[in-house]
């Protein structure tokens, strides 16, 4: 069985999703389930005091799916580690939770943080939190992470939200060849060919938010992501063909008619 | 007795306990995380722990997010 494993759990499904910018719940619920994901992110906000009887978002989520609370928002290493424990306390104190870990530089770019967020992991790691850090497509910053002990490495493909796809496939590679733990391309995916591109460099798996919720047709491109993802994933393990310049017949070149 | 509770600062009565603030406020505590001065409280601890005048209280849930 090809799965993708992360900490405790395993998962059959390598496409990772959100829940952040759906027009309704449950236009959310019905992309959720088209995706086929079987891991969901959420964010930890404070709780809006004046607002009674809204729906929580909890009961929108298929309940066999594992949540994956982030950080996102977060620009220190403290204020990630705080959001971690609440994001735990609001699981009711599950063992070993996983965690997306991001720390942001700033508004503008989204970028993450990695000295900050290398500073967060090894709290995290110590706390018994399994760490999937958002980083940059940097090797060395990948290293790192994986050093302090983060159950998997998570790359950017591009800025968060832009829908560039994946702007540095080389640095991906690097990635790749060094990494002992999973590697989830997270950001950046635009459209399903991205996610079919990511997981035929050999990626573990994808995580797309905005290029689902934003769609015109959120639950048809979380099919198209589904797909494309599992595509990608099987060119992977079939093995490409080496690239080459010029032309090479797929037709036996002998007997053809009128020939010497 | 003043308090922060999300950022805001609030007045609220003498000797309230975690429990009895969320009950206050209106809030159904299996769907919150309560953090105190930095520190969460635990659920099973909402009955007892007593908050104090100047207390800064996260009270937070889970939103959509990428």
């Amino acid at each position: 069985m090809d799965e993708l494993v992360l900490g405790e759990h395993r998962f059959t499904s390598r496409l990772v999703v959100g829940t952040g910018k759906y027009k309704d719940f449950p236009t959310m619920k019905a992309a959720l389930e088209a995706s086929g994901a079987q891991m969901v992110t959420v964010a930890v906000r404070r709780l809006d005091l004046q607002a009674r009887g809204e729906s929580s978002l909890l009961h929108w989520i298929p309940k066999e799916m594992v949540l994956l609370p982030n950080t996102a928002g977060c620009f220190t290493a403290d204020d990630a580690v705080r959001t971690c424990r609440l994001a735990r306390e609001l699981q009711l104190g599950g063992e070993n939770p996983l965690v997306k870990l991001e720390v942001l530089s700033d508004q503008k770019t989204l970028l993450p943080d990695v000295e900050e967020t290398i500073k967060a992991a090894k709290q995290l790691v110590a706390e018994g939190f399994r760490v999937l850090p958002y980083t940059s497509d940097d090797p060395v910053a990948a290293r790192k992470l994986e050093d302090a002990g983060c159950a998997a490495v998570m790359p950017l493909g591009a800025p968060i939200g832009s829908g560039l796809g994946l702007r540095n496939p080389y640095s991906l590679q690097m990635i790749l060849d060094q990494a002992k733990i999973p590697v989830i391309v997270d950001a950046g995916v635009g459209t399903a060919s991205d996610c079919a591109l990511c997981m035929e460099l050999g990626v573990a798996g994808v995580l797309v938010n905005t290029a689902i919720s934003g769609a015109k047709d959120p639950v048809a491109m979380a099919r198209a992501m589904k797909l494309a993802t599992e595509a990608g994933r099987l060119a992977w393990l079939a093995g490409r063909i080496p690239r080459k310049l010029y032309g090479s017949a797929s037709s036996p070149l002998a007997g053809v008619i009128g020939g010497a | 007795m003043r308090a922060t509770v999300n950022g805001e600062p609030l007045e609220l009565p003498e000797g309230l306990t975690v429990a009895a603030l969320l009950r206050h406020l209106g809030v159904r505590a299996e769907r919150v995380a309560v953090e105190r001065n930095g520190e969460v409280v635990k659920q099973a601890r909402h009955g007892e722990q007593k908050l104090a005048p100047g207390d800064v209280l996260e009270i937070v849930t889970f939103v959509g997010g990428g």
